[in-house]
């Protein structure tokens, strides 16, 4: 079978049978490229991944892309990457095309649904707030961070509460905190 | 502007600047869908509980989702299947398009600058911004929308109970069969449905 075809169809089906997205999916993609396909070496996956990690968008998307890159260039990972989005793309599309706002709000058994869904969404979103700050290892010295970030969005007063703001003065304050600390380091070794 | 237009812009941004996984996103999308007036927030809220309950990362769900309802918001001319299918491609392509990119073009430069430690300071810096942005989504989210819809002081009273009791089931462990487990978070949809069903259905 064609390799192309062969990425195609193997990450259609990773997209179609894993939820939540993320690490779930990852361990999936592992097995199914180094365990079972052999495609690329276990080293050279994980080489792949923190690269992955390392960019922005969708963990598991860029994974696709990157394990296209490597094995056919720009053509596989084209491949690869439709296949690993299509399965949702196709069943959300369905879903939206049959389940609209209008049904949402107006069908009496959906609505009386959904009024009991929307509170454990909150909580769903909450859980992982809690362990990703335990991830962090969040700490009296950065705990202030996660606090403004999350008050100046949610007052939500145009610019000031704009996510986009945060993330680059995140990644600009990690990357003066390493600029400094190594110049400090290099004025001592002199 | 043309709808599509602000569709393929928003959701680039999103692919721009969307690090740090689904949770993280959500409050990025919120801002850049809710906002604009494509959607309601009790619609975003549905999504993302559609998204949970379907496979494929919420990235994705979301854009397919708001691409196909947006332009049938905006202009009522437009909500027909054919233009809410064009929307939701351009807007799905336009949340990969971005990193597709980086990840062919950049994996260089990242290889390269991994070893030197600026990757890593950069999302050192980066992980307590995310703490914040998952904790403002979840924020965004506890509004009167979600929690009393009909300004009912007894269904604000249910609500509150309902999100208590989800996020107990998702965030401890639960012994089961002598093993200690969490509940999947689709479980917790389905019973928080059945919940609202018996609640305010019959």
């Amino acid at each position: 079978m064609n390799i192309y075809f062969q990425l195609f169809a193997t990450f259609f089906k990773i997209g179609a049978f894993t939820f939540g997205g993320g690490w779930a999916m990852i361990s999936i993609i592992e097995r199914e490229i180094v365990d079972k396909h052999h495609w690329i070496k276990r080293e050279d996956f994980l080489d792949l991944l923190a690269i992955a990690q390392s960019l922005p968008g969708i963990l598991a998307v860029n994974i696709a892309t990157a394990i296209g890159d490597k094995l056919k260039g720009i053509r596989g990972s084209a491949c690869a990457t439709i296949g690993c989005i299509l399965p949702s793309f196709l069943i959300i599309l369905t879903i939206a095309i049959f389940l609209t706002p209008d049904m949402i709000k107006n069908n009496k058994v959906i609505s009386s649904i959904f009024m009991g869904i929307r509170p454990a969404v909150v909580a769903l979103i909450v859980a992982p707030v809690i362990t990703s700050a335990k991830a962090a290892k969040i700490g009296w010295k950065t705990v202030w961070i996660p606090f403004i970030v999350a008050l100046m969005i949610s007052i939500n007063i145009g610019f000031i509460s704009n996510p986009i703001l945060y993330i680059i003065l995140g990644a600009l304050g990690g990357w003066a905190f390493w600029y400094f600390s190594n110049k400090g380091l290099k004025g001592v070794s002199k | 502007m043309n709808i599509y237009w602000q569709l393929i812009w928003a959701y680039i941004k999103i692919g721009i600047f969307g690090f740090g996984g689904g949770y993280a996103m959500l409050s990025l999308v919120e801002h850049s869908v809710v906002d604009p007036g494509w959607i309601s927030e009790t619609m975003f809220t549905d999504i993302v509980a559609i998204s949970q309950m379907t496979p494929g990362p919420i990235g994705i769900n979301s854009a397919t989702y708001i691409g196909y309802v947006a332009p049938g918001e905006v202009n009522p001319e437009l909500a027909t299947p054919i233009f809410g299918i064009i929307g939701s491609v351009l807007a799905t392509l336009a949340v990969i398009l971005p990193s597709f990119f980086l990840v062919i073009y950049a994996s260089h430069f990242i290889r390269k600058h991994n070893e030197s430690g600026i990757i890593k300071a950069i999302f050192s810096g980066l992980r307590p911004v995310v703490v914040g942005l998952i904790a403002s989504a979840a924020i965004l989210l506890m509004n009167n929308a979600n929690f009393n819809p009909n300004g009912v002081t007894s269904q604000l009273i249910i609500n509150i109970t309902i999100c208590i009791i989800a996020f107990a089931l998702v965030y401890f462990k639960f012994p089961v069969r002598g093993k200690r487990i969490n509940i999947h978070p689709i479980l917790v949809i389905i019973l928080a449905g059945i919940a609202g069903y018996l609640i305010y259905g019959l």
